[in-house]
């Protein structure tokens, strides 16, 4: 029992090559992740790590070149909607209303429930993410912010073993993402789904997360240390901000992606070590 | 209270109609004015250069009289050809009807099977890029000695017209189908069939639709040559015929009309795009 509770996620000696006009190039090499039923993990590195297509091998969007993704018992070799994903760029079906984007996840995924009992799953979950005000609107009359609770709406209303976010805040002002993110903390605290994020904003990492996983640059890139994250539930961005536990994570992290595997070599180029600790800046901003 | 409702209410009525004149005249000022600015200029420099000695064709101010009773009496009916012009222009476009009608659904069955199918892209799509090439009426004796009458001929030639713009335009709107949708398709396990009704058709009718009305433009054209070819009624074949009886101002007239309609087919081909693809595109 406790295993397949300790293991809900088991991500074995993934290895991934792609190959084109004959030049093979390998992404990842051997990942192994394990995930315990309603943890919440955040992959965290650089841009090219290869952690999006590490997600999209979880999803089964993307097939392996080698090695195995088992959730619940059963191994994942096609997309499903057992794991459902948030998308960077909410991929919303524009000609659809909000209220019908959902309802297409809904008809297809939870054919036991009735239609009354459907509709209603529909509205509820809208309601969860704070959109039952804009049903009737297309994706293209409502903000990115809005766009975006739209498909954590769409996800969650298919009641997944596996919430899969793909840089779910990516393509969103600070502001905005702040607010989302509590969102989901709230969210997150009702449902407790097992959730895989990937980011590359630190802080939201350090706020959301159980544990971050921090992969090393690629080509052949893995994961390079878990960072477990201890800290009290419900959690305050406002309270944390001055928490020495909370900074002691966050330059754990910082320290990982800018000293151990900083994807600009410091003495190679100055003006490029400039930019560096110009994103350091405005990270911590 | 009553006394104070029968006060108010014609007062709002009033402000509404105000507001709604406003638009209107805004409107007429900004889209309708231009155009009938143009058109009355250059109407006017027609009228001053055919009314010079010598001149052989027709001045505005001739073409209207001499063809007055054919611009208030457009459905009279003397037997064989000579009819009115609203029943050539109606014989035409039943004839673009059946043509064009023919054309969607052909066009949009092989565009779909030519954007989805790799082999049938490979195979066909070099075929299509060269036999769309060939002018409309080059293909009017083949399809007179096939068909053995003008009829289905002309809407032959129609249907042959119209049919590249469709299928090219909708494969090309179905192999552009975002990732992000088959993506979320995947991920639903939507079927086949679901597929293509609730993301493929979708995403690609604005492609589609540009396709059509690129078609019912290119039919509407190729219809005045082809019934000049054919003979019977149509307002091809009453060009031709006008010329024959050198009735300049027949044709002129015959032209004006030709040029509205295929603007009102555009237009409305347009419309029903609109109506359909609102909210696609964004």
């Amino acid at each position: 029992m406790t295993t397949t509770q300790d293991r809900y996620l088991q991500v074995q000696n993934i290895n991934k090559i792609f190959t084109r006009d004959n030049v093979s190039n390998q992404v990842l090499a051997d990942v192994n992740l394990n995930v315990k039923r309603g943890e919440y993990i955040s992959i965290i590195g650089h841009s090219g790590c290869g952690k999006s297509t590490l997600l999209n091998i979880v999803a089964g969007l993307t097939t392996a070149t080698d090695g195995y993704v088992i959730l619940d018992g059963k191994e994942v070799n096609a997309p499903g909607p057992d794991r459902s994903m948030v998308f960077q760029n909410h991929s919303l079906l524009p000609w659809l209303t909000v209220y019908e984007n959902v309802a297409l996840a809904v008809n297809k995924v939870c054919k036991h429930k009735n239609r009354k009992e459907r509709h209603e799953w529909i509205l509820h979950n809208l309601n969860l993410v704070g959109m039952s005000h804009a049903i009737e609107r297309r994706p293209g009359e409502i903000s990115g912010g809005m766009k975006q609770r739209v498909g954590i709406a769409r996800a969650l209303a298919m009641e997944p073993k596996l919430l899969l976010l793909d840089e779910p805040f990516g393509a969103l002002d600070a502001l905005t993402r702040a607010h989302l993110q509590d969102e989901v903390m709230r969210i997150q605290a009702d449902l407790n789904n097992t959730v895989l994020m990937i980011t590359h904003d630190v802080d939201e990492a350090v706020l959301l997360s159980d544990k971050i996983v921090m992969m090393t640059n690629g080509p052949k890139a893995t994961i390079g240390e878990i960072l477990d994250i201890d800290l009290p539930r419900p959690r305050s961005r406002i309270e944390l901000a001055n928490d020495e536990k909370y900074n002691h994570y966050r330059g754990e992290v910082l320290r990982f992606l800018y000293e151990k595997h900083s994807k600009v070599k410091p003495i190679t180029s100055s003006k490029k070590t400039e930019q560096t600790t110009e994103e350091k800046t405005a990270e911590a901003s | 209270m009553s006394n104070t409702k029968t006060l108010t209410l014609p007062a709002a009525d009033n402000s509404a109609l105000k507001e709604f004149g406003k638009r209107l005249w805004s409107n007429f000022v900004s889209k309708v004015l231009p155009p009938l600015l143009t058109l009355v200029f250059l109407v006017g420099l027609w009228e001053i250069s055919c009314s010079q000695p010598g001149v052989l064709l027709p001045a505005p101010s001739e073409v209207i009289s001499e063809t007055w009773e054919l611009i208030t009496e457009p459905f009279y009916d003397n037997g064989g050809n000579d009819k009115g012009l609203g029943w050539q222009i109606l014989a035409s476009l039943e004839r673009v009807a059946y043509g064009y009608a023919l054309a969607v659904i052909v066009g949009i069955g092989l565009g779909v099977l030519v954007g989805s199918l790799d082999w049938a892209m490979r195979g066909l799509d070099p075929i299509f890029q060269v036999l769309r090439t060939v002018p409309p009426l080059a293909w009017l004796p083949i399809s007179l000695a096939a068909f053995q009458a003008s009829a289905p001929s002309a809407i032959f030639v129609i249907f042959i017209t119209a049919i590249w713009p469709i299928i090219i335009n909708t494969s090309v709107g179905i192999r552009n189908i975002p990732e992000d949708y088959s993506n979320v398709a995947k991920v639903l396990r939507l079927n086949p069939l679901e597929f293509f009704v609730r993301i493929t058709l979708p995403a690609a009718a604005p492609y589609i639709f540009s396709g059509l009305r690129i078609g019912i433009g290119l039919s509407w054209l190729a219809i005045v040559a082809a019934e000049m070819l054919i003979g019977g009624v149509g307002i091809g074949f009453f060009i031709w015929d006008a010329w024959n009886a050198s009735r300049l101002s027949d044709i002129v007239l015959a032209l004006v009309i030709v040029g509205l309609v295929g603007y009102a087919l555009d237009r409305m081909v347009g419309a029903i795009g609109n109506l359909i693809t609102r909210g696609t595109s964004a």
